[in-house]
């Protein structure tokens, strides 16, 4: 299907293909297996600019948006989705800075962002604050010109990898959700450190790590915005990245129909591929069609957000929850056409699979995105 | 410390049929060129890398060239997008039927009238014809030091360089004052992608276009008439018979491998 990018994107797509082609696809078993952080990759994907195609261009970037973000994203994710995370990753402890920083934190953090020199991380989970983010703990208390954090953020993607963390926490517990605020903690601040590596069921060669602040004084200067906005940084946030999160999707789901159909090709069973079998074709056609729909409605998301719509919680949820779940749906379906093949791990769908789990868990389960849909109608339907 | 100083670096680059979609036609032992891919001859794409490096290094600036047919531009375009800054194609119906001579003619023609440079980086041959003699003609026509098969620049200075050059059992050390012409092996880098900005300004280059007019070539050593290579007869070699499996008993194959190798004189 043609979604009539720009010629810029097209170069992208292009160009983030062939990363992921000749780069990514011959060592997505390798960090799969070994659960190391693609660093010779990122390399590649910094000096090819990528980092820099959803930050303005007086930051260095090349000018576009989460559509941008989006075409990268999917493409980096049909070679292998973990890779993928440290790239997108990025991008979600990015969007805080893109959405809500101020010009001087703009200019000090983004062209090396959009350069590839430094990666980024969100902070937003605790142990005891996943889908109910209003339980969390980790305090920011002002003192002089800085503020004083502690607290641990738990399953942080990029930890411990990555330079800038946008990090969410409570200045007045006594305001609930509207106590909160967000800061820009740089790695290396004292007070900062990082939990060991999480092991992972999929997503492998991505770092997921706690970061745990211990007395850690940030400068006030790092405030994003003012406080008490912390939650609405963190909530629109994820809105503009969970088309990013539906990406991801979309391209681990084609990667796997990619390995599905060429694999019916080849196997023979009963002395003919087993594509000619019509239990596989209508397989296939399901696959194909779920793919199609899904990346339609990531696209129409993606661009909506770009086009600076007010609100974009409903559409960015409605993309992550059906993405999401057609990933799961194509992964599992990958394995079953791939029969007893597909669950060896010489193969490569069934890591497809696992990778695909996480998309329907993390920036909120496909249930609190149906939350989000349902409240969002509900309010849409009281306007009336 | 070391002396920083500005190269102008040139890469002599062919556009080629990709080479994993050739076929020979069987009855005029040619090359089937229709709906083939061109692409940048893989070899020349370490010499694009080794002189983007060498700028990256030291300063200075990369002059793409080639000679061919104008889709030629099209390689030009792409040697624009990972990393070099300017790019000239040498195109006229003149040169048609170029030998390997007349070849290194037209572009040493061609480098001269791109004026002074420090380096000439060539792949060490092409991947459709497989002379590698084109990058050893330019530096005769142009009257300039030659080293082949470079896997490293150890040191490179405005004067002089040193280099490592492959040799079959190992490699040697080269020293040649500049300017002078390398052609590189595989052995050298690694050839990076391309860049989002990179290809952004490969869009919008504008190359180059010289005719033999512009070159200010002499006629009468362009094209066929400037070729004094004949080529005899191009065929296909017969593809290779399938081995012979022995079966049977290990004592009994054993003998009769030894007598089988025995009779073919070895």
């Amino acid at each position: 299907m043609d979604y009539f990018l720009t010629e810029q994107q097209c170069m992208m797509r292009e160009l983030a293909k062939k990363i992921a082609d000749e780069k990514i696809k011959p060592v997505a078993a390798h960090y799969d297996e070994t659960e190391e952080f693609a660093w010779p990759i990122m390399k590649i994907l910094a000096d090819s600019d990528l980092f820099g195609v959803y930050i303005p261009e007086q930051y260095g970037g090349l000018g576009g948006g989460i559509t941008d973000m989006c075409v990268v994203t999917e493409e980096l994710s049909r070679a292998c989705g973990g890779i993928a995370l440290g790239y997108a990753g990025t991008g979600l402890g990015t969007i805080p800075i893109l959405l809500y920083g101020s010009e001087e934190q703009k200019k000090k953090f983004l062209p090396d962002i959009a350069r590839g020199k430094r990666l980024a991380a969100f902070c937003l989970t605790e142990a005891e604050a996943g889908s109910d983010a209003g339980s969390m703990k980790t305090t920011a208390k002002k003192d002089g010109d800085h503020y004083i954090l502690n607290g641990t953020k738990q399953w942080i993607t990029n930890a411990g990898e990555a330079e800038v963390y946008t990090v969410i926490a409570i200045t007045d517990k006594a305001k609930g959700t509207r106590g909160a605020s967000a800061f820009i903690v740089e790695k290396g601040t004292k007070g900062m450190d990082f939990g060991k590596k999480e092991k992972k069921m999929g997503i492998r060669a991505s770092a997921t790590r706690e970061v745990i602040f211990t007395d850690c004084r940030v400068p006030a200067s790092n405030l994003i915005s003012k406080e008490g906005m912390g939650f609405i940084v963190a909530l629109k946030t994820l809105d503009n990245s969970r088309p990013g999160v539906a990406a991801q999707a979309v391209g681990i789901a084609q990667g796997a129909l990619d390995h599905a159909v060429e694999y019916s090709r080849t196997r023979v069973q009963f002395g003919q591929p087993i594509s000619g079998f019509q239990a596989i074709q209508h397989m296939l056609a399901d696959m194909g069609t779920q793919v199609e729909a899904a990346r339609a409605l990531v696209y129409a998301t993606a661009r909506l957000v770009d086009s600076g719509a007010k609100s974009v919680s409903k559409e960015s949820a409605m993309a992550k929850l059906f993405a999401s779940e057609t990933a799961m749906k194509v992964t599992t379906d990958a394995v079953q056409i791939f029969g007893g093949y597909g669950y060896m791990r010489d193969y490569p769908v069934e890591k497809l699979m696992r990778d695909a789990k996480i998309t329907q868990i993390y920036e909120g389960t496909s249930q609190v995105q149906r939350n989000v849909i349902a409240s969002n109608m509900i309010k849409e339907s009281l306007k009336k | 410390m070391r002396q920083k100083f500005i190269m102008n670096i040139i890469v002599c680059i062919k556009q080629v049929p990709n080479t994993t979609d050739v076929r020979i036609d069987p009855l005029t032992n040619t090359l089937i060129r229709e709906g083939v891919e061109s692409v940048i001859n893989p070899f020349d794409a370490y010499a694009i890398e080794e002189a983007v490096r060498l700028k990256e290094r030291l300063g200075g600036k990369v002059t793409a060239l080639t000679m061919g047919p104008p889709q030629a531009e099209n390689a030009l375009k792409e040697a624009i997008s990972l990393g070099c800054d300017e790019a000239v194609l040498v195109s006229d119906r003149k040169f048609a039927g170029s030998d390997t001579w007349a070849t290194s003619y037209t572009l040493s023609a061609a480098i001269k009238k791109l004026g002074a440079f420090d380096v000439i980086i060539c792949g060490k041959q092409a991947s459709d014809g497989d002379t590698a003699q084109v990058g050893p003609g330019i530096s005769a026509h142009l009257n300039i030091p030659q080293v082949t098969y470079v896997k490293k620049i150890e040191q490179i200075s405005a004067a002089s360089a040193k280099v490592e050059r492959m040799t079959e059992e190992g490699y040697d050390i080269v020293e040649t004052p500049l300017p002078c012409l390398f052609t590189v092996v595989k052995e050298i880098n690694t050839p990076r992608l391309p860049s989002m900005r990179g290809m952004m300004k490969a869009k919008s280059v504008k190359v180059t276009k010289w005719t033999a007019d512009d070159i200010e070539a002499d006629p009468r050593l362009l094209g066929l008439d400037g070729s004094p290579t004949r080529v005899v007869k191009i065929f296909t070699p017969a593809p290779r018979k399938g081995g012979e499996i022995l079966n049977g008993d290990t004592a009994d194959i054993a003998r009769e491998l030894a007598e089988l190798l025995k009779d073919a004189v070895i």
